[in-house]
């Protein structure tokens, strides 16, 4: 059992607006998972489920092996896209509160609080009242919130939205470091780059359905397109590549004059890349060969722009 | 229900620490007992104003009955011509002079009577004078067909029926007015609550709303639970409200009355016009068997059974009016869209107080009492108004009390479950505002 959470077969409707269609998918334990898909896609209906803020109509949750109850509640932590906190209460005394609805006690969730309020440097804003706070500093406290009770499984909707790129970095940190500790991520976001960086999953959801999911490196082998990124310097003057190698870049061509370099891209079969790199290496100086990997954020306008034409 | 109890705390906490409803809770009796000491003041001074009026009186009529009574001082004049009282009397800044001529009879005197003032003279002036003059011309006109002075103050004695019920029992006068305005107070005062905290529940689900604190929230608790919360909490925060309202104004009352020497009683009293009518019914109101009977039934108004009964409507129907409150405020993003949803909501109360005063005082037990008694909506105040005439023989039959308690907690447990539902749903939905129609398809979600 390798699986954190399980989702199998959930579907929801709202009045005759069906919001998830039979989604099925395996959150892996201590790794981060990418949530993807448009606006209005059912991403946001599926995080509800998990946080047993609305239920399944269709369709079973399983947290950790077990199907999904209301003491799951503690071990789950939850920072919604659309967030906020009450603006007259004091900080120190509203993380508490929230805290305490989380399952800890006062003692523990003191302690907890006084930790991370040192360890993200706002220890002195316990007695200040929300209102006082700018927006960055609010989704700091919200950001432990989230996380202050420990649970195994942490749900972050877009956590760097009104961050500075500074405490950006710091939350990413924050979020590895969770990670290390063993919690298990899922992570939903627009931003493709964080998803890039951070996550080792993803799954995508569009219209209501699960279109792809997988590890990003498979995923990501499954839609390259044997495209390769050459630097190369011929020896003999300055021929175009397409003399050369008798045909055509994908991309490119690019020539530096100064350093008599050429810039492009191929589309090579496998049985086709030795002969190539041989040719290249006799006839020029090769400066790099690289595979084009597709990024995550190609990955997604393609497959969703399938998925359009499909329908 | 150690989550519940957090959410009660918080709700509390937040409520009795907001600067305005501080405010509000050590002004009001201030104000209140200020306003109270004002009228009394008014009422004083009012009562202190003497209006004199000369009698230039050169009939052999009318030689005793002018006498000085609460407003009016009257002085007689003598010797002087009417010319030279009326300028006296304007110099000396007298209220008027009344004239009564030299004439042969009684009726000729009171036929050419004047009375003189500066300005159009006042009513009760008016009225104190027309009663003398009433009186001594009916003594007068029964004298005359042989009736003696003696005989005739006999006649002037009022006079009140005595009644009492089939089983018995003496009533007085008023009795009935005086029951429903016991039951009458509770049930205004359940009103009141619901209008003010149930305000305040729907308020505060708005406030979580526009912070959106609500999905955080909801990560932890059960919708049910944190409206539940609320309500209890607002509720909870507003009985400290009154208790804090009752005493600190009682105390402040008690305080006033021994330092400025105001006697409670003046606010009771009505300037009553003169008169023999007036006099008629005074004697009427005032006469010790009927404030002594009054005084018996407030005793023998069951005060277990209305507290107990209040205890019981007030928490059944607050529950159900401000979890209607709190589904509104899931409903809408800010205060101003609440009104078209709140209409309903006052309109029982309304209708209830109503009905209340025009028929419940003068019929308990009439058709209309009792249907509005059993009605879930507007029973907590109506049958409290009925209440104080007991239950059983001559009150509210048993049946109706348990019948108008069950439909409560029916309906109690039905708007709850239907406004638990709205609130699920509404506390995250953002942007325009819902119709009716959109509610009702929330239900089904």
């Amino acid at each position: 059992m390798n699986s954190i959470l399980s989702i199998r077969e959930v579907s929801k409707f709202y009045g005759s607006y069906q919001a998830l269609n039979a989604v099925s998918l395996e959150i892996p334990r201590n790794s981060i998972y990418g949530l993807l898909g448009p606006n209005g896609a059912g991403k946001t209906t599926l995080i509800r489920i998990i946080n047993q803020i609305t239920f399944p109509d269709q369709g079973q949750v399983f947290l950790d092996g077990e199907p999904l109850a209301p003491h799951h509640i503690a071990q789950i932590g939850y920072l919604p896209e659309e967030r906020g906190l009450y603006k007259s209460m004091k900080v120190g005394e509203q993380a508490l509160y929230l805290a305490q609805l989380k399952g800890l006690s006062r003692a523990e969730a003191k302690q907890q609080l006084k930790y991370w309020f040192e360890k993200l440097d706002i220890g002195n804003w316990w007695h200040k009242k929300v209102q006082e706070l700018s927006k960055g500093m609010a989704q700091k406290v919200q950001f432990i919130v989230t996380v202050l009770h420990r649970p195994k499984l942490l749900i972050f909707d877009e956590p760097f939205s009104g961050f500075d790129p500074i405490n950006a970095a710091m939350i990413k940190d924050q979020i590895l470091e969770l990670k290390e500790g063993g919690a298990s991520i899922i992570f939903s976001t627009h931003r493709m780059e964080s998803v890039e960086e951070l996550c080792e999953h993803i799954g995508l959801i569009h219209r209501s359905n699960l279109i792809l999911e997988g590890k990003l490196s498979a995923i990501k082998k499954i839609h390259k397109q044997n495209r390769y990124e050459i630097r190369w310097t011929p020896l003999n003057g300055t021929p175009a590549p397409e003399e050369l190698l008798g045909r055509l870049p994908v991309i490119g061509p690019h020539y530096d004059a100064e350093d008599n370099t050429w810039d492009f891209t191929l589309e090579l079969q496998d049985s086709e890349k030795g002969e190539l790199l041989r040719y290249l290496s006799e006839h020029g100086n090769l400066a790099s060969f690289r595979e084009r990997i597709p990024s995550v954020n190609d990955i997604f306008i393609q497959t969703v722009q399938k998925q359009e034409s499909h329908a | 229900m150690h989550k519940l109890g957090l959410i009660i705390r918080r709700e509390y906490l937040a409520k009795v620490r907001n600067k305005s409803f501080v405010i509000m809770t050590f002004l009001s009796p201030i104000l209140l007992v200020g306003m109270i000491v004002l009228i009394a003041y008014l009422t004083k001074v009012n009562d202190n104003e003497k209006r004199l009026v000369a009698v230039l009186n050169e009939s052999p009529f009318f030689k005793t009955d002018f006498e000085s009574k609460r407003g009016i001082s009257f002085v007689p004049l003598h010797g002087i011509g009417l010319e030279t009282a009326k300028d006296s009397v304007l110099d000396m800044g007298y209220y008027g002079l009344l004239y009564l001529p030299q004439r042969a009879s009684l009726e000729g005197v009171t036929e050419d009577a004047f009375l003189y003032t500066k300005d159009a003279p006042n009513t009760l002036v008016l009225e104190t004078l027309e009663g003398i003059f009433e009186d001594r011309l009916r003594e007068y006109r029964l004298q005359q067909l042989g009736v003696s002075s003696e005989e005739y103050a006999r006649v002037r004695m009022g006079y009140e029926i005595n009644t009492a019920t089939f089983s018995g029992q003496r009533s007085a006068k008023g009795i009935n007015e005086f029951k429903a305005v016991v039951g009458g107070a509770f049930g205004y005062l359940i009103m009141m609550f619901i209008i003010i905290y149930g305000g305040f529940v729907m308020r505060s689900v708005i406030e979580e709303k526009t912070t959106r604190i609500i999905e955080v929230i909801i990560s932890s608790v059960r919708p049910f639970q944190l409206m539940l919360g609320k309500i209890i909490g607002t509720s909870l925060a507003g009985v400290t409200q009154f208790l804090i309202w009752i005493f600190s104004a009682s105390l402040l009352m008690i305080a006033v009355m021994l330092f400025l020497d105001i006697d409670p009683a003046i606010l009771m009293q009505r300037p009553g016009p003169g008169g023999l009518e007036a006099s008629l019914a005074q004697s009427a109101l005032s006469g010790d068997d009927t404030s002594q009977l009054l005084v018996e039934e407030f005793l023998k108004i069951p005060m277990g059974l209305l507290v107990g009964c209040f205890l019981i409507y007030f928490v059944l129907g607050y529950l159900i009016y401000s979890s209607i409150y709190a589904a509104i405020g899931a409903a809408v993003d800010n205060e101003t869209d609440t009104q078209q949803f709140i209409f309903p909501i006052i309109m029982p109360l309304m209708l209830a107080i109503y009905v209340g005063f025009f028929s419940v005082f003068s019929n308990p037990h009439g058709p209309i009492a009792v249907a509005f008694s059993i009605f879930p909506l507007t029973s907590p105040i109506v049958m409290l108004m009925r209440l104080p005439g007991g239950v059983g023989e001559g009150g509210v039959p048993l049946w109706q009390l348990l019948a108008s308690i069950a439909l409560l907690l029916v309906t109690f447990l039905a708007i709850v479950w239907l406004a638990a539902k709205i609130y699920r749903v509404g506390i995250l939905m953002y942007g325009k505002k819902p119709t009716y129609r959109e509610l009702y398809k929330w239900l089904k979600y």
